[in-house]
């Protein structure tokens, strides 16, 4: 071979070595995990499009997964989205790193009194920021529900804990979130006590309220009641407002009939913040912080707020946001039934455990 | 000279083959364990990971080592929750293993009695489900056992069920059952035809020849000659199906109460690490029991 082919192979191989870890700096990777129908998929695309950063989303659909899973460490994920009360709980486990907020500038779109409010699991919003949030209430089938009982009292809870009433809809189907932290409360809360009750007494008579009902609920689950209510399979559930309302705009894309509707019993509800956090031993940190701050751009996080119904903590992005779910009260409540939502403080461990026992009793019996 | 053998040389490598499974059950069995009873000694704490106390280094070890206590244990025994899963895991474990062996033995014997051409065939077809994922193939009962499943719709086309009837085991312990049944029918089919396969057919000959009826020949020939093979296959479907929890979680209630989804609401609800190891602890105890009996089965055979 001569000189020149040789020079000219070098470069070749040049060329490619070149290559090669230039699409290795191309290849940058954010690992997203996020609640389960959460997100418009068309905001992650557009993220790539812009950062070249490419996204893989997982989904969870329990906060006890999510939680167990970041104790536990090494988890890879570099965004992660947890509840309040477990965000505060994994706060002071050492478990996120504080967010570098020179990086993130869309910082002034947020929604101060959501932030203030989120302040009191993390206080100084350090370590996280709110990405969705709403109510649990119910989600029901009006036209089956009407069949029954055309005076069904669907804007309380006592279409559920009320046995009389809840037996009357057996039949048709009904399925409640299998979480004690939103179930307790809400008995709580519908016997007159404080729904933030700590105390082993108050939790076992919220399960002895659960109990008397447990036999007319078909199945306790955190994620099919948006596809049963929206087939038609339900007529009533317990579940986040978000995800109700996702099923009914599923029944009507699908044109089959099934009509589903959400309400905030006028009894009080939980307001719950789900907030996007970075892990301490994420594995990388800067991808993380610009994928926070494009979902912090108001027209990108209007996109998810207007796809999964769910109100979200970027006031920006309100003038965004679709008219139909802005002045919709399900999803952005007024401010009289705001007074009505209560948040739920961490359980520590000892109460942790009387709400999970109570929670195996409701649903085994045992 | 060049034929005789270095007598030491050859004890030597025959230790080091002796050593491997010792040394394999060491890494992936022994050290785990100690690990499990580590935490289970320990007391549940808002840390990462979630318990206390840890070996940070050798000079604190001695401290954390005084810190540990059988509390969990204690606990175990104070609430009959954990009895209850137990027994309930056991029985349905027990009931399984019956099921299953009724169901797969007359399979295994049946390959066993094929001709010699078609036997690969066949086991290769008991083989061929492990192809697919198990997680899909559980997934797939769903569809054949939920009230508008496939199962109502083919009841309903043979007009066994009327229109409105509907099939309900989605969500029971009888759909346990199927699920299991239908995993594990391999493990207990491979052992027994392992042992029939095995068999002299000249004794049913000669059987035959004394005049022993065909069934009174199974049970005093076939059936004794097969036992190692249907200890196996009980024990190989037994043990696992004590600690089961995909299938009772996909299938089953939510009153299907089992050890696996006792352990998964300590570890995943609770984040009581502690307890969570105390129950796997215990589960390992109740299960040692019959591996022993198991291996002594086979001492004996």
């Amino acid at each position: 071979m001569s000189k020149l082919g040789l020079r000219a192979l070098g470069a070749a191989a040049g060329l490619t070595v070149a290559l090669i870890s230039g699409a290795q700096a191309e290849d940058k990777v954010v690992n997203v995990f996020n609640w389960s129908d959460y997100i418009d998929q068309s905001v992650l695309d557009d993220f790539t499009k812009e950062t070249g950063i490419k996204v893989v989303y997982d989904v969870f659909d329990s906060n006890d997964i999510l939680e167990t899973k970041l104790l536990a460490g090494g988890t890879g994920y570099d965004v992660v989205v947890p509840s309040a009360e477990f965000l505060a709980r994994q706060i002071q486990a050492g478990v996120f790193q504080k967010l570098d907020k020179s990086k993130l500038p869309n910082l002034v779109n947020v929604w101060p009194d959501v932030a203030e409010r989120l302040a009191v699991y993390d206080p100084g919003n350090e370590y996280a920021v709110n990405y969705m949030w709403g109510t649990t209430g119910i989600g029901y089938n009006p036209d089956k529900i009407k069949a029954i009982d055309p005076n069904a009292p669907v804007d309380s809870w006592k279409i559920l804990f009320d046995p009389e009433t809840v037996a009357k809809f057996k039949s048709c189907g009904i399925y409640v979130l299998d979480a004690p932290e939103e179930l307790i409360p809400a008995a709580l809360n519908y016997l007159g006590k404080d729904p933030n009750s700590k105390d082993s007494a108050d939790i076992e008579a919220a399960g002895e309220l659960l109990k008397s009902i447990a036999p007319n609920i078909q199945k306790f689950n955190s994620s099919e009641y948006i596809n049963a209510l929206a087939n038609g399979d339900i007529c009533l559930a317990v579940g986040y407002s978000g995800d109700v309302l996702q099923a009914r705009n599923r029944a009507a894309e699908a044109k089959n009939g099934v009509t589903v509707a959400y309400s905030v019993p006028k009894e009080g509800a939980k307001l719950f913040f789900d907030n996007m956090a970075i892990p301490a031993d994420a594995p990388h940190p800067e991808e993380a912080l610009a994928f926070i701050n494009f979902i912090l751009k108001p027209e990108e996080i209007a996109k998810s707020s207007n796809y999964v119904s769910y109100a979200n903590g970027n006031l920006a992005s309100q003038k965004f946001i679709d008219p139909a779910i802005l002045n919709d009260k399900a999803i952005f409540p007024d401010a009289e039934t705001m007074k009505h939502l209560y948040g739920i403080s961490p359980y520590d461990p000892k109460s942790q455990r009387v709400l999970t026992r109570v929670w195996t009793s409701v649903k085994t019996g045992m | 000279m060049a034929d005789t053998k270095d007598p030491t040389g050859s004890s030597k490598a025959k230790w080091l083959v002796v050593a491997v499974p010792y040394l394999w059950s060491a890494i992936f069995f022994l050290a785990p364990f100690f690990i499990i009873v580590k935490i289970s000694l320990s007391q549940t704490a808002i840390a990462m990971p979630p318990y206390m106390p840890q070996f940070k280094d050798l000079a604190t070890a001695w401290d954390a080592v005084r810190q540990f206590s059988l509390d969990n244990y204690v606990f175990l025994t104070e609430d009959p929750l954990y009895i209850a899963a137990y027994l309930s895991s056991l029985r349905i474990a027990l009931i399984s293993t019956l099921l299953l062996l009724a169901v797969g033995y007359p399979i295994a014997y049946g390959m066993a009695r094929a001709p010699k051409g078609v036997r690969n065939v066949l086991v290769m077809l008991v083989i061929l489900p492990f192809w697919t994922s198990f997680l899909i193939r559980v997934y797939a009962w769903i569809g054949i056992l939920k009230p508008e499943g496939l199962l109502t719709m083919l009841l309903q086309a043979l007009h066994i069920f009327g229109p409105d009837q509907q099939l309900k085991i989605f969500n029971t312990e009888t759909a346990v059952f199927i699920g299991i049944v239908y995993s594990y029918l391999p493990f207990m089919v491979l052992p027994l035809y392992a042992a029939l396969e095995k068999m002299d057919h000249t004794l049913l000959e000669a059987a035959a020849d004394l005049g022993c009826p065909p069934l009174q020949a199974f049970w005093k020939i076939t059936f004794p000659l097969s036992l190692p093979g249907v200890v196996a296959g009980c024990f190989l479907c037994f043990i696992p199906i004590v600690g089961e929890f995909v299938i009772p979680d996909l299938l089953g209630g939510s009153g299907t109460l089992m050890i696996g989804k006792t352990l998964w609401a300590e570890f995943f609800n609770n984040r009581d690490w502690p307890v969570s190891s105390a129950v796997a602890v215990v589960l390992l105890i109740i299960l040692v029991v019959p591996i022993v009996i198991f291996q002594n089965q086979q001492k004996k055979l």
